[in-house]
């Protein structure tokens, strides 16, 4: 029910991000979406790879601090209000957001990757709401 | 096992014999040595003047600077021919020290030696790995002779070129590993990236570590990744008083067992030079008592430590040495205030997601000290939360300013992005001189 997230701790330096993209790369490992949040010394790079299990062992093989943390990939149509109705649904349910962003799909029908406090609560309270989260193989896929 | 009686002699026997031995000595420096002829009559002493073992604390120091300015065999107390062997340290600072070994002397260092590798848990059966840089160094020859001594196989591999270390090291499934603890931690990273679990893949039971000291911090990381049951003891020595073979731990780890029927011990006030109370802490002093090619009268070793006379669970009685707190040489004096990376280091490995890798970077900005570390984020105690990077970052900031007494940056920075060593790890990084 959970996405695997590949996650890596790289420092504000030049050239540790593309050194990431290298080791995947390499691996054959395609990488869906991305984002990268940084405070003034370094910088959390969160993935959803066609792999993620290969693609941490890869990276861990190079050097990298690196994890796998199980996220929520939730289908939300493009439209107005769409997000803020979602968003609804954790406020109700009392979940925090840790961070989100894009699931990029490539179709009309874009997806958030949602981290929150308690993944177990937040995937009940949506299918209570009828929101529907993307099978973990199925977002791996993506671009295949 | 204990590899001689005399380490289980009463204080009154190690005493008369320390007290002959110690006459003699000085007897042999006043005759055989001009360097030390002038210093005793400069201080109006003859070799008489020694009647107990605390006369010793008439006589005046020596120290590196005495071996540079005598360099190189101005110490020598022995016609050249006398000696077998040359050794030198690399002297990053000046003229590298110099000393030289007699037959007798050679004897003397592979017996303390192999007194301190049985006291870590080595036997015969042992296959010994030898990670020390052979050459000029003492640390190499001192434990293969030592362990030789003993009956182990040597493996003596040197160091450098990690990747064939752990080839033989599997292939002759190598049960004792010599290094220092900073490369004993690289060998087992590179070990893993190579796809190997030193657990299990690889057979070593017993490591003994020396040449830089090990903190109890660094002593649980060994463990945790060569395995619990890992034997690790580490062993004091340095090349001006023998090498390796002055102390070392016994499996009770309760401080080094001094091979006391060699070398007598002091600990002084580094300031004032008086000697202090036993149990008290400071700097360490040593007399060799049986070194015929560079006998040394209270050598300032700079490393500071305290002594214990009290009898060990272990059977020995030799007076051991505190595990050291750190070199005269290494403290930093950041603003006025004496710091030991020791301590900064217990505090790192304690931490919930640094790895052992760091460094200290000590700079001068606006005519003030400032203490900056870096240290790499754990490849296994990783997490993807700001939040608890955050509050790990506060919480060794908070840690370092308690112990330190002054405020120090802490910079997390990618598992292996510090530079790796493969002897003594140079953990400090002075740039005051550049920026003054």
């Amino acid at each position: 029910m959970f996405v695997k997230q590949l996650s890596v701790f790289i420092e504000n330096r030049k050239g540790r991000l593309e050194d990431v993209t290298n080791v995947l790369k390499d691996n054959d490992i395609n990488i869906v979406s991305i984002s990268l949040a940084d405070t003034n010394e370094y910088g959390l790079l969160r993935m959803i790879v066609s792999d993620p299990i290969r693609g941490k062992q890869a990276l861990r093989d190079q050097g990298f601090s690196a994890m796998l943390t199980d996220v929520l990939a939730v289908r939300l149509p493009n439209g107005v209000g769409k997000l803020q109705n979602l968003l609804c649904h954790f406020n109700e349910a009392e979940l925090n957001i840790e961070y989100m962003y894009i699931l990029a799909t490539g179709s009309g029908n874009d997806s958030m990757v949602i981290k929150v406090s308690d993944n177990e609560k937040a995937a009940s309270a949506l299918e209570k709401a009828g929101v529907v989260l993307f099978n973990p193989d199925e977002a791996y896929a993506i671009h295949e | 096992m204990i590899w001689s009686e005399v380490e289980t002699w009463s204080r009154g026997q190690v005493e008369e014999l320390q007290l002959e031995r110690l006459k003699k000595i000085v007897k042999t420096v006043y005759a055989g040595n001009a360097a030390y002829r002038k210093k005793m009559d400069d201080a109006n002493l003859k070799p008489e003047d020694i009647q107990s073992l605390s006369d010793i604390q008439k006589f005046p120091f020596t120290t590196k600077q005495d071996m540079r300015d005598n360099y190189p065999f101005g110490m020598f107390c022995v016609p050249k021919k006398q000696l077998l062997r040359i050794h030198a340290s690399s002297g990053t600072t000046g003229k590298p020290t110099v000393v030289g070994y007699t037959k007798n002397d050679l004897e003397m260092w592979a017996e303390c030696v192999a007194r301190l590798a049985a006291a870590g848990g080595a036997t015969e059966d042992d296959i010994a790995q030898i990670c020390f840089g052979y050459g000029m160094f003492t640390g190499a020859l001192g434990l293969h002779k030592g362990l030789e001594r003993l009956g182990a196989a040597i493996v003596p591999s040197s160091s450098g070129n990690t990747q064939k270390q752990l080839l033989y090291m599997k292939d002759f499934e190598c049960s004792l590993l010599v290094a220092t603890p900073s490369y004993a931690l690289r060998i087992a990273e590179v070990a893993q990236e190579m796809g190997l679990d030193p657990k299990k893949d690889l057979h070593i039971k017993t490591a003994l570590l020396g040449s830089e000291l090990m903190t109890e911090a660094m002593r649980t990381e060994m463990k945790h990744v060569w395995g619990e049951d890992l034997q690790v003891t580490q062993n004091y020595g340095m090349s001006e008083l023998i090498g390796p073979g002055v102390s070392g731990e016994c499996l009770e780890l309760n401080g080094m067992h001094i091979n006391e029927d060699h070398f007598l011990c002091e600990i002084i006030d580094p300031k004032t030079g008086e000697v202090m109370p036993a149990g008290e802490k400071g700097e360490l002093v040593v007399t060799t008592l049986t070194k015929e090619g560079i006998p040394l009268i209270r050598y300032r070793t700079r490393d500071i430590t305290r002594l214990f006379y009290e009898p060990c669970a272990c059977g020995r009685t030799s007076a051991r040495m505190e595990n050291m707190s750190g070199r005269t040489d290494d403290m930093l004096k950041i603003r006025g205030v004496n710091i030991f990376p020791s301590q900064i280091e217990e505090i790192l490995l304690n931490s919930e997601i640094c790895g052992p890798h760091y460094e200290i970077v000590v700079t001068r900005k606006n005519h003030s000290d400032a203490l900056d570390i870096n240290v790499e984020v754990a490849a296994d105690k990783m997490t993807d939360s700001f939040k608890e990077l955050a509050a790990a970052e506060a919480d060794l900031k908070a840690k370092l300013k308690t112990t330190l007494g002054i405020a120090a940056p802490v910079h997390l920075v990618s598992a292996n992005t510090l530079q790796r060593f493969e002897g003594k790890a140079k953990r400090i990084i002075d740039k005051r001189e550049e920026d003054r």
